[in-house]
Order: structure tokens, then C-alpha cells, then sequence
């Protein structure tokens, strides 16, 4: 064999032919962990004497992920481009006000406050978008900036809930078809759009581009500046949904109904927990939602065994540090490999 | 001998400023298809922003791009690439957590009903793979799996898929082992016979010259010439490059007087990655590690410097048994380590050159904090970094004088041993001599240097002695001066001077 030959054959030999076996990609995991703790939280609040997992159980756990599921998955989008929003919680409050004062109570301006709310959303999605991709301030900044404006302005001209929903439009809050709220279907839809438009579309492929590198793909031709702003226009669509969803539970819009719960970190940490690398590039929405069910399964088993609220806190924050410090660690040992 | 195939692109009297600095003083260039065209100019010579001229990142003040006789202007990439113009940028411009498919259709995934049609993505992926003789990649298969030389295939098959009838390639080998450059001579070969015109930018002479039909020779920005390259010799080409001829390429070689004692003695080291190291280092010595790339020799360095400790045998300093478990404990033995990863392990790019050059001082040496100003000012000198200041960001600076400064972080602390990886990769021809004139300077005053590279040229003309590493092991050792030959022979398993 020649040198040249042989050089060759090292060359080659260099990538091998890797099989393709099953691995845990994050999104296993977070299914298997969800699993796991079905298991576990069955099993501690059979022996306080109840039962996890009955029909109410499952649609406590459901119920619980409508909101944060539909905030998550607008998240996971902007995290994936590598962006992020901080304004989404303020956004929540804000279209269920906007949404429930439009309807005032009537029929006819169900469509039109629908409309106007998540008019609105988009509107401030906009904002934040610009302000990253024109104005070049970190989203981070930029968001929590976005953020204080929204809190301005909800202080100014509200001190409690406002307007109200007629009673048709509460359909959506609390009607179930067959066993299945309508809010978890809703939840799923959307779940569902976000997954085809980040897996099939080509916006979804340059957001994961842009996400990876953005000086990669902006010299492979991809609009960087606008791929990542309908990224935030998408997030903060998701977060009106959000707020509209939660003006029908209400029955009236609440400015801080979206603070109180704290969807902004709290869909970050979903969307984080389901495998997304917070620097963008990596992730998906079917990750997400895992992650959304296992911070509601948490809460549900907790509240069942009726734990302290703020142990409660402390484990949350364990699981979170311990998914992320696990995705690391498979990052660190297969580079070394 | 005149170039075969028509002129598919020409550029005439292209000037360009940025911020009233002229980069690019009235340049020519003429593409002929089925041509290999080098171009050549040491840093700063406006290699780059010519390439982005064509690339169409750039518009020239002034001068004429023509396109198959038409001339054009290109006011975005989207737009040379639509003309048949596609870069390799000197960085790989892939995801690694995509597909190759998903990479090389970035930002042109073909559409079917609204959706991203992955089968036609992937099929016509693995069409171009095919025609390039690259069957073994698959178009389904992430790229952080794949080898550089296939990432660079990627790089590539992503231009092709354009329809490019132009490729310029910006350094393609910075980032290749050895071996893997005989890959990319025959893909060139391959892409050339297919009447691709490839503009060819290098600061390796062998390449050019084994490579290049024509070459284009930049000098400050100005256009020097247009030649054959077979009327060309390096000493002409380098003359054109620098204005002058580099004198005495290598520096010389230590004298007996100047070698001291034993500085670093291996004995029979080894880890998961390489056994039975076994060698002495003598101060004032410069010794040089041959091996192919993967073969060990960058792991023995970085087992040295207690990246990935030895686990086995014994490593004395100075005559005294040491133990070197992690880089902090190598740094304060006062071992020093350039790492062939500049940008990515030596240095913080986005700090001034001041902090970078005390960064080790200040991590692994409190106490000498309180150094006067004009110590850093001399150290500075000493490596000779050309920058607008020491507050400057170190990622605005050129290969070379990025270099300088990661060496300059280590003479700051005054190694006792320094072990060099590729120390210049990426690096033009005047700041490749500098390199190597500090690494003999540095080796005269006491320091015992122990040399990684893959340019064997550079290796030999440079060392003492050379270490040849074959799979995880030292296959031989060679005196100064030894034959390029006689490296490869040991490097590759057979014996000295087997190879045919």
C-alpha cells in the first residue's frame, strides 16, 4: 500500500462508521424523567392514601400546563433563534385585559377582541424583535426593557381586573370535549403549529440557523434580522393566546394574572428543562412541553402530599439545575471522546 | 503558456476603502474556467477584501467586476451567489447541529407545499457527494460528527450546490491535517477537471506551487503581478509578496555551548491516549514532534502541560520528580503550552492585548501583580505585536500578531519549558519568520522549546533534534536537518526513508 493510499485510509478511517443506535437526546430524557416521576409521585401519594394518577389527576396536570404550555412554546422559538423574552408575562396580563375590555361583556365583539389581543401581542413581539435585531440591544435587556414598559403602563391604568368575557366565550375556559379540556387542545394546537413551523418550514430552519450562528447564516444568505423577528412576533402571539385563554377562565382581563405566576422564567425554565441550549440553535417544542408537564406534575404531586410551598420552590430549582448540569455533561463527555 | 478555458471572471482596477484607509489599490484579476488561480499576499495585503468583493460583501468604490463578459455589481452574497460565486471562508461556515443536507441548502432549502422538501434536500446532497467521489458522507448525518477534511467536503458540496462555476477558497487548509491536504489536492483536482474556476488563496508556497496554474500576487493592497506559476521560483514569489527576499529562512541552529542541562526528562510516560513516552529536553534546545495528525503527538503536549495528565512513568523537571495534574500546577512548574487552537484555547478574544498578555501572570502567579506598566510595554516589544494599542481587542488583530500575543502570555510568567503546537498556523510569511526567531531567541536564553507541527518544512528547518510520533508512541528520533523523507518514514510505520 502506498503512503499516499494509506494517508488516505487514515483520513477516512477518522469519522468511522458510527451506527446509529438509540441515544438520550434531551428530550428522552425529559420523557423518561416525566415518566419516572409519574412513578415516584404515584407511589408517595398512594401512601398518603390518595391516588396521582385518576381522571381528575391527569386533568389537574393538563390544566395546570395550558398556560405556561401555550407562554413555553412561544419561548422556545425565541430561545432556539437565540433570543429570549422576558416581556411575556406582563404581555399575558396585558391581552387579557385587552381582550375582555373589547368584549365588555358582549357577543358580537368575541371575533374582534380575539383579534385586538392578539393584535396587540404581535405588535409588541414587533417591538421586541426590533429593538434586538435594528437596534442591537441583547434580548436579554431589550425584553426586561420591553418588560418594565408593559408594567408602566399596567400600573398606570389598572389596580385590579377590568372588563369582562360574555358567557359564550368561557366555552373555552372550561368546556371539555369527550374527556379533554378544550384550553389542552388549544395548547396542543398551537404545540403542534410551533412544531411544523420550527421542523418543516424554512422560517424554522433558518431559526434554528440563526440560532447556531448567525454569522453562519448570514453568509449563507439567510435574513438573519427577520427570521428573528418573527421569532418574537410567534413568542408573543403564544403569550396573547395565553392571556385570552386566561380572560375566559377569569371572565375578566387581570393585569398581573401573567406576573403572579411568573411565566417568564418560568417558560424559560420549561423550555430549558426540555433540552433547548439556552445560547439558541438547539431544542424543540416537543421537548418543551415535556419539560411544561414535568413542572406541572411537580406541582400536582405537591400539592396532593399539601408540601410547604416554598420546599416546593427549593425542589423545582434541584430539577432544573440537575437537568441542565446532566445536558451539559453529555455535551462535555462526547466532545472528549 | 496561456491559461486554457474561458475567462469567467474579471476584475479590472477594483479600489477600496474602509473608513478612508485604502485596503485595495487598482486590482486585476482574471478566473479562467478550469483554472486553479493562486492568490498570494501576506497578511494585509488585501486577500480578503478582494475575496469579499467578489463574494459580494463588499462593494468596490470603484473598478469593474465582470461576470462571463457582463459586467455586474453585487450589492449582496445572495446575488454573487446567484452569478456563480461561492466562498470557503477560512472559518467553517457549517452548524454543527445540523444535518449536512440541512447545511448545505442553508438559507435555499427547496420547498414542496409550503414545507421544506428533505427528501429532494438530502437526495440532491447526496448526488453532489457522488459527483465529487464523496460517497462515504451521509446527507442525513449531523456535521459535529464528521472529520474536518469531511466537514470541509461539506464546505464545498455547499458552494457546488449554488451551481457555482467559481470557488474561492480562503486558506482551506489552515484547518487540515496532513494527510487530509492530499484529500483536499485531489478534490481540487477533481472540481477543476470539471471546468470550475477556483481562486486558490494560501500562505503555503508548496501548495501553490503544486496546486496553481497562475498565481496573483498583492502587496499592501496593490496589484503586483500576474504569472504562471511554472515561470515563477519561490524566492521570486516571495520576493513579490515582501518587496524583499526573506533572508536565511530558518534561523540557526543551537551550538553545543548553548544547551544546557537536562530541563524536562520523560520516562516511560503514558495515558489512554499515548505510552511509553520517553525522552530529555534539554535547555536551549529546540526539538520538534512529527507525527500525522491523531498519531499522539499533540496529546503528549497537552499530557505535559496536565490538560489530560500522564497516568504512568515519571516526568522530572529540572532533575526533580514532578507531577502535572491539571495546567494551573504545569504553569506554577513553570511549563508553558501555545496551543493550536488560538482562538478558541489561547486567547479571550475579546479582551485587549494587555490582558491577555498577563492572563497567565495574574491566574497562576499572584504576587507579581504589582510589575510596573513598562514591563508589559517591553514584553510587548519583545514580541513585536503591531496594534493601535495594548487596550486593544485582540480579535481585530492579524493571525500573526494574535500569535505574538499568546506568546508573549507565556513569556510574561518566564517559562522554564515551552511546548509549541503549530505555533503558525494561519500566519503569513513575515510573521511565520518572527514566530520562529522568538522561539530561538527564547531557546538561547535557557528556555527548553519542544515544537508541534504539521508543516514538516518548518519542523526540520527549525529543529535541534525531531521526535517522530506513530500511534501513541515515539517511533524514532532524527538529527537536525534530517529528510522529509526520513520523517514520513517513521511517521506513517514504516522505517527512515521507506516511503516510495
Amino acid at each position: 500500500m502506498s503512503v499516499v493510499q494509506q494517508k488516505i485510509e487514515v483520513a477516512r478511517g477518522a469519522t468511522g462508521g458510527r451506527s446509529r443506535r438509540f441515544t438520550f437526546t434531551p428530550t428522552v430524557t425529559v420523557y423518561l424523567a416525566l415518566v419516572a416521576l409519574l412513578v415516584v409521585g404515584s407511589v408517595l401519594v398512594g401512601v398518603q392514601g390518595g391516588v396521582l394518577l385518576d381522571q381528575g389527576g391527569i386533568l389537574n396536570i393538563l390544566t395546570r400546563s395550558t398556560v405556561l404550555g401555550l407562554v413555553a412554546v412561544g419561548q422556545t422559538i425565541v430561545i432556539v433563534a437565540g433570543s429570549l423574552d422576558l416581556s411575556v408575562a406582563y404581555l399575558v396580563g396585558l391581552c387579557s385585559l385587552v381582550a375582555a375590555e373589547t368584549m365588555a361583556g358582549s357577543d358580537g365583539m368575541m371575533v374582534p377582541g380575539v383579534l385586538l389581543a392578539l393584535g396587540v401581542a404581535a405588535v409588541v413581539g414587533l417591538v421586541n424583535g426590533l429593538v434586538v435585531t435594528v437596534l442591537k440591544v441583547n434580548a436579554f435587556i431589550a425584553t426586561l426593557g420591553v418588560a418594565l414598559i408593559l408594567r408602566g403602563y399596567l400600573e398606570e391604568n389598572y389596580t385590579g381586573p377590568a372588563g369582562s368575557v360574555p358567557r359564550a366565550f368561557q366555552h373555552l375556559g372550561f368546556d371539555r370535549i369527550g374527556p379533554v379540556p378544550v384550553g389542552v387542545l388549544l395548547m396542543l394546537l398551537v404545540a403542534a403549529a410551533a412544531w411544523w413551523y420550527l421542523r418543516r418550514t424554512r422560517g424554522g430552519y433558518h431559526t434554528y440557523a440563526v440560532g447556531g450562528d448567525v454569522d453562519v447564516a448570514r453568509l449563507s444568505g439567510v435574513r438573519t434580522g427577520r427570521t428573528i423577528v418573527i421569532a418574537h412576533v410567534l413568542c408573543a402571539v403564544a403569550a396573547g393566546l395565553a392571556g385570552v385563554f386566561l380572560a375566559s377562565r377569569l371572565g375578566s382581563g387581570a393585569p398581573y394574572v401573567g406576573t403572579d405566576a411568573g411565566y417568564d422564567l418560568e417558560s424559560i425554565a420549561a423550555v430549558v428543562l426540555g433540552g433547548a441550549a439556552l445560547a439558541g440553535g438547539r431544542g424543540g417544542v416537543v421537548g418543551t412541553i415535556g419539560g411544561v408537564l414535568i413542572l406541572a406534575t411537580l406541582d400536582t404531586i405537591f400539592d396532593d402530599l399539601a408540601v410547604d410551598p416554598f420546599f416546593k420552590d427549593v425542589v423545582r430549582g434541584v430539577v432544573l439545575i440537575v437537568a441542565v448540569a446532566l445536558y451539559a455533561r453529555r455535551k462535555v463527555s462526547r466532545r472528549s471522546a | 503558456m496561456t491559461a486554457g478555458g474561458e475567462v469567467v471572471v474579471r476584475l479590472t482596477g477594483i479600489t477600496k476603502s474602509f473608513l478612508g484607509v485604502p485596503v485595495l489599490r487598482g486590482v486585476d484579476l482574471e478566473l479562467r474556467a478550469g483554472e486553479v488561480h493562486a492568490l498570494m499576499g501576506e497578511n494585509g495585503a488585501g486577500k480578503s477584501t478582494l475575496l469579499k468583493v467578489l463574494a459580494g460583501v463588499h462593494r468596490p468604490d470603484s473598478g469593474q467586476v465582470e461576470v462571463a463578459g457582463r459586467p455586474v455589481v453585487f450589492s449582496t452574497p445572495r446575488e454573487a451567489q446567484e452569478a456563480g460565486i461561492a466562498i470557503i471562508h477560512q472559518e467553517f461556515t457549517l452548524l454543527e447541529h445540523r444535518t449536512v443536507a440541512e447545511n448545505v441548502y442553508l438559507g435555499r432549502e427547496p420547498v414542496r407545499r409550503g414545507q421544506v422538501d428533505r427528501r429532494k434536500m438530502e437526495a440532491d446532497t447526496k448526488e453532489l457527494l457522488d459527483w465529487l467521489g464523496e460517497d462515504g458522507i451521509d446527507p442525513a448525518a449531523p456535521v459535529s460528527g464528521l472529520s474536518v477534511a469531511r466537514k470541509q467536503v461539506v464546505e464545498i458540496v455547499k458552494a457546488l450546490s449554488t451551481d457555482a462555476k467559481v470557488l474561492a477558497m480562503d486558506e482551506p487548509t489552515a484547518a487540515l491535517a496532513d494527510q487530509e491536504v492530499e484529500l483536499l489536492y485531489d478534490l481540487v483536482d477533481r472540481l477543476r477537471a470539471r471546468g470550475i474556476a477556483i481562486l486558490y488563496v494560501s500562505h503555503r508556497m508548496r501548495e501553490v506551487f503544486d496546486l496553481s496554474r497562475r498565481i496573483t500576487v498583492l502587496k499592501d493592497g496593490a496589484f503586483v503581478t500576474t504569472a504562471p506559476t511554472a515561470e515563477l521560483t519561490s524566492d521570486q514569489l516571495v520576493r513579490h509578496m515582501v518587496g524583499r527576499s526573506l533572508d536565511a529562512l530558518y534561523p540557526d541552529r543551537a551550538t553545543e555551548a548553548e544547551l544546557g542541562d537536562v530541563r524536562l526528562a520523560l520516562r516511560g510516560a503514558g495515558n489512554d491516549r499515548v505510552r511509553g513516552v520517553t525522552f530529555e529536553l534539554r535547555s536551549g534546545e529546540v526539538v520538534g514532534i512529527a507525527g500525522l495528525q491523531g498519531s499522539g503527538r499533540s496529546a503528549i503536549a497537552r499530557a505535559i502541560w496536565g490538560v489530560e495528565p500522564f497516568t504512568t512513568g515519571t516526568l522530572e523537571l529540572d532533575g526533580v520528580p514532578r507531577r502535572v495534574t491539571d495546567p494551573r500546577a504545569a504553569v506554577r512548574l513553570g511549563i508553558g503550552y501555545v496551543t493550536e487552537d488560538r482562538k478558541g484555547e489561547g486567547l479571550a478574544l475579546r479582551q485587549s492585548i494587555r490582558d491577555n498578555a498577563l492572563l497567565v501572570r495574574r491566574a497562576a502567579l499572584p504576587g507579581s501583580r504589582g510589575r510596573k506598566r513598562s514591563d508589559l510595554t517591553a514584553l510587548l516589544e519583545s514580541v513585536a505585536v503591531v496594534a493601535r494599542g495594548e487596550h486593544q481587542e485582540v480579535r481585530y488583530l492579524s493571525g500573526g500578531n494574535q500569535q505574538k500575543v499568546v506568546l508573549a502570555k507565556w513569556l510574561a510568567v518566564g517559562p522554564r519549558v515551552l511546548v509549541v503546537d503549530e505555533p503558525t498556523r494561519g500566519i503569513d510569511v513575515g510573521a511565520k519568520q518572527a514566530v520562529h526567531r522568538l522561539l530561538r531567541e527564547l531557546a538561547r536564553t535557557g528556555v527548553a522549546v519542544l515544537m508541534i507541527s504539521s508543516e514538516l518544512p518548518e519542523l526540520i528547518g527549525m529543529s535541534d533534534r525531531i521526535l517522530v510520533v506513530h500511534e501513541g508512541a515515539i517511533a524514532g528520533e532524527l538529527p537536525a536537518g534530517a529528510s522529509e523523507e526520513a520523517v514520513m518514514g517513521l511517521a506513517t510505520g514504516h522505517g527512515i526513508g521507506e516511503v516510495a
